[in-house]
């Protein structure tokens, strides 16, 4: 018996049962039909409101005359959001192969037997706590090229370095990388240690029996076996790389020029500054298909594998 | 599976040893690195920040810029500093955890034992919504806050944050309830327990640990998030990211980058000390939120 | 009418019938098992008799009043589960009192009947700690108490002695039986453990795939099984089951088994069947039917010896069992313990032919 039914008082002779009785059946849906209703209006009806308004030719405000693609034609017009999915592709693919490096390797280190493990994880997993308005206003004076890093190191009498990337529009991008990457890797790291954890030592013992030397063991037992946590992690990490807006906005504000647009800070800035609700509707719905891409797989498999 | 170190070995191990060792050490200052040059930039005064070294401690250490940023600093056209926009965090927070968790707590026990036909399609809806880009309902929900007169209001703030955080306190609650033994309820049922009563003395005492991990993951995420506050406020009623990024985008006068710490260290500051108090549930509720199932 | 009635009962799960024209009697003070391997129903109809689980159709009544439609908690019983079901948030004490707590009891009323209770099951000294902090007997038995402080009209056991270790549970098995035998409590009892079912039941129910396979006493059950299933399921080890064919010689009726001419005389439950000659049957006798010459029953009426190579000897201490193969065919056997016996040898068995009971190959039911 894996779930009890509820006691069978809706599906077999309802002639029989009181007002009450009847009352008490429903309550469950009762219970749960607010939130439920809350769903479907705020969040698909939203939704579909979205896509209807991205076929209009709304601007400041909207207005419900559907004038087909026209608002996608112009979406793939802009150079703007080209720019954005550029972006978006050089900081999700560095985003998530450095999270998951450099997260995988901490974990494979942390789980040395580690005496100070205890001190060490929270330290690699607190910038998770932080906002991303916070990380971004603490890179942006870290990475600071007048007073940051770079002044540091000529007073460490390095006098030829330079890092101005935060003002260099060909680099900015890969500021947005670094401090997300600080802020998401330790995360990652703990992901990757609960895996780890995870695997039966007996195995390990196995191999080691059979002579497989630390890396084998690594390489050949171990990472496989991690799969899972691999999904996972891309698939949160993706998720986050397509929603991130604070960030950029904190650290670059989208700049310089336009160099760090995002599908996020552009939907933004076409919608609520530069009254193009059409257009910043298309982009919306743009990424919301993107997300869909990715979750909706994983989820229909994570529930599956649920049920058997 | 730590075992791979547990087996007798050889000299070389001290080395590698002490290799590990020194690996995590560094990593670790390059993950302090920004915590400390922000704190420690916080407590200089102006003139040593511009002529001197972030990485130095500061020679005289003072409290004024975080006096300045909590009661004197120009956010927009007010010079009233960050505590407001604090409170309005903290106005806003409060009843939105509540109020989420209270629901994720019902929903998880309605979708795990009291089943009815549709109950998947019901939670794989709730879910879903969980991933949605939020770029995909702003402008709906901006104008029906705007209808019902909730546009910039912490009112307004606390409903969006309830509606979209219901998916996953439902989440979290869902699953932990699923591992719930349902021969309790069972046995409540013939003890003469009914729907709420089960709920408020079999599963709801026995939640603690959930109940921690949700109320944790979320007012770290509605503390933190910027894209409704920005969106749905404005001026006066913003919530503290909001005006953190204000105060330190704007460019009016002369820069202050200690004033600008200390205004973050406060933004970061509830996030941080529920983290150092409860860091085990904090990643607990990360992970449920990541690998569901 | 008996005391607890349960009527052309079906329950079907999406297609699939998981309990098929169920028919049970019970008096009152009966002891019911349910017994069959694991996905029979057993615990099916127990959830169906409590209420937990809505019925295809049928009828249940207790003491004459029909219960399909009443709510697990109107319905007069109490439930002891596999897992016990404490609430773990709760004291022992609470935990049996919540019932009543649930019921409105008042809390004089209910501090004495739990006092009572936990009296009978002897676990006053544990009324004020966890379920946590018990061990897996003593919970057990805060969970009997939670049921019996109900004093229902009916008490049902979900597999509740699973979950302990061998010498608990033979412990916990008598308990209950003392406990049956004090109250006269009306119990239907689950399990697939047939040795449960045999000492505990007055009354014993067997199940196979949502079907009833035979209702009997535990003796009935075990001396004459109404099917192949029946008397494989109960016994351990298991009966041995020889093919064989009716033959007559000279005018007498025999059995013979398996390929050789091993010739046995017809078995006396089926001495007035008149069966055809060169009839195929299964002959069925149980371990303790086939044993070593000084182990014979001088009552016995009719036998046979029959040589046999052993393959396997596995002592038990009181006695040893014996794997035997008989034309390809193994067996086993229940000898004396100080009989010397070891594998590879050729040792005579003494088959009581008594106690042998014959099938119909075919529709796999016991020859009457």
């Amino acid at each position: 018996m894996t779930t009890i039914e509820p006691v069978p008082i809706v599906e077999q002779r309802q002639h029989r049962r009181s007002f009450v009785d009847r009352l008490g059946s429903m309550l469950p849906k009762i219970v749960l039909a607010p939130s439920f209703a809350i769903t479907l209006i705020f969040v698909y009806g939203f939704i579909l409101w979205t896509v209807y308004l991205s076929f209009t030719r709304s601007r400041i405000l909207p207005v419900y005359e559907l004038v087909g693609f026209d608002a996608y034609y112009r979406l793939w017009s802009q150079p703007n959001w080209y720019m954005a999915i550029k972006n978006l592709a050089i900081f999700g693919v560095l985003y998530i192969g450095l999270c998951i490096a450099i997260g995988l390797c901490i974990a494979i280190l942390m789980d040395q037997r580690i005496r100070a493990e205890g001190i060490l994880r929270p330290i690699f997993l607190y910038p998770m706590a932080l906002s991303f308005v916070v990380t971004g206003t603490a890179w942006k004076w870290f990475l600071n090229p007048g007073l940051g890093l770079e002044k540091t190191m000529h007073n460490l009498g390095w006098e030829s370095f330079k890092f101005d990337w935060l003002v260099n529009t060909d680099m900015a991008i890969y500021t947005v990388v670094i401090a997300g990457v600080w802020q998401a890797s330790g995360f990652v790291m703990a992901m990757f240690l609960a895996g780890l954890r995870g695997i039966d030592g007996e195995i390990i013992k196995a191999a080691q029996i059979d002579g497989a030397p630390t890396i084998a063991i690594y390489r050949r037992i171990i990472i496989p076996l991690l799969r899972p946590v691999f999904l996972s992690a891309i698939i949160v990490l993706a998720h986050m790389a397509i929603k991130s807006y604070d960030l950029v906005i904190a650290l670059t504000g989208g700049g310089p020029g336009n160099a760090t647009e995002l599908p996020s800070t552009f939907m933004y800035s076409y919608t609520f500054t530069r009254s193009q609700m059409a257009v910043g509707s298309a982009s919306a719905v743009m990424m919301l298909m993107g997300i869909t891409a990715i979750i909706v797989p994983y989820l229909y498999s994570e529930l599956r594998e649920k049920r058997s | 599976m730590s075992a791979a170190t547990e087996t007798v070995s050889g000299g070389s191990a001290r080395t590698a040893r002490i290799v590990i060792y020194a690996l995590l050490l560094v990593l670790a200052a390059v993950y302090l690195l920004p915590l400390y040059v922000m704190l420690t930039t916080s407590l200089k005064p102006l003139d040593e920040i511009r002529a001197g070294d972030m990485l130095a401690l500061p020679r005289q250490p003072s409290l004024a810029s975080w006096y300045k940023a909590w009661g004197e600093a120009c956010i927009g056209v007010t010079c009233e500093g960050i505590k407001g926009y604090f409170w309005n965090s903290i106005k806003m927070v409060v009843p939105a955890v509540a109020i989420s968790t209270i629901l994720g707590a019902l929903n998880g026990y309605v979708l795990t034992k009291w089943r009815f036909p549709g109950h998947k399609l019901v939670f794989g809806l709730m879910l879903f919504a969980c991933f949605i880009p939020f770029q995909a309902v702003l402008i709906p929900m901006a104008r029906v806050l705007g209808i019902f007169g909730l546009a910039n209001s912490t009112a307004g703030l606390i409903f969006v944050h309830v509606v979209y955080g219901l998916g996953f306190t439902t989440l979290f609650f869902r699953n932990y309830y699923e591992a719930f033994p349902d021969e309790l309820v069972k046995a409540a049922m013939i003890d003469g327990a009914g729907f709420f009563k089960i709920f408020w003395r079999i599963l709801l005492p026995n939640s603690g640990p959930i109940i921690v991990v949700t109320v944790i993951y979320q007012f770290t995420n509605i503390w933190n998030d910027f894209l409704f506050g920005v969106s749905f406020s404005s001026g006066g009623a913003s919530p503290m990211t909001v005006a953190l990024n204000n105060l330190v985008s704007s460019s009016t006068g002369v820069k202050e980058y200690n004033v600008d710490m200390a205004a973050a260290v406060f933004a970061a500051l509830p996030t941080l000390l529920v983290y150092i108090v409860a860091g085990r549930y904090f990643v607990r509720g990360l992970m449920a939120g990541a690998v569901k199932g | 009418m008996s005391f607890l009635q349960v009527k052309n009962l079906y329950k079907k799960i999406g297609s699939n019938d998981v309990l098929k024209d169920i028919n049970i009697e019970l008096e009152k003070g009966g002891f019911l098992v349910l017994v069959g391997p694991s996905g029979c129903g057993k615990s099916t109809l127990l959830n169906a008799i409590a209420g937990l689980m809505p019925l295809t159709s049928g009828e249940i009544s207790i003491d004459g009043q029909v219960i399909n439609d009443l709510h697990p908690s109107k319905r007069d019983i109490a439930m002891v589960f596999q897992s016990y079901a404490l609430y773990p948030n709760m004291t022992v004490e609470e935990n049996i009192g919540f019932a009543l707590e649930m019921r409105g009891v008042e809390k004089a009323a209910r501090a004495a009947a739990i006092r009572n209770v936990a009296k009978t099951l002897q676990i006053e000294h544990l009324l004020d700690r966890r379920p946590s902090q018990l061990s897996g007997g003593q919970r057990q038995r805060v969970a009997m108490g939670r049921a019996l402080v109900r004093q229902p009209r009916v008490f049902l056991f979900d597999e509740p002695l699973s979950n302990l270790d061998a010498k608990l549970r033979v412990e916990m098995r008598a308990e209950i039986k003392r406990l049956h035998h004090k109250t006269h409590a009306t119990i239907i009892y689950v399990t697939h453990d047939q040795i449960e079912a045999m000492t505990l039941a007055t009354k014993i129910v067997v199940l196979k795939e949502g079907v009833i396979q035979q209702v009997g006493t535990p003796a009935e059950i075990y001396n004459r099984p109404a099917n192949l299933f029946v008397a494989d399921f109960m016994g351990s080890p298991a009966m041995n089951m020889f093919k064989g064919s009716v033959v007559t010689t000279n005018g007498v009726r025999e059995i013979e088994i398996l390929d050789n001419n091993t010739r046995v005389a017809m078995p006396s439950s089926v001495a007035d069947q008149d069966l055809p000659d060169g009839k195929e049957i299964i002959l069925g006798l149980r371990p303790e039917g086939i044993t070593d010459e000084g182990l014979v029953d001088p009552t016995v009426v009719s036998m046979a010896k029959i040589e046999a190579d052993v393959t396997l000897v596995e002592p038990t201490g009181s006695d040893t069992f014996v794997i035997a193969k008989l034309d390809g065919t193994n067996f086993v056997g229940r000898v004396r313990a100080d009989v010397s016996i070891a594998p590879d040898q050729r040792f005579t068995f003494v088959f009581n032919l008594d106690k042998a009971v014959l099938f119909d190959p075919s529709s796999g039911l016991r020859l009457v």
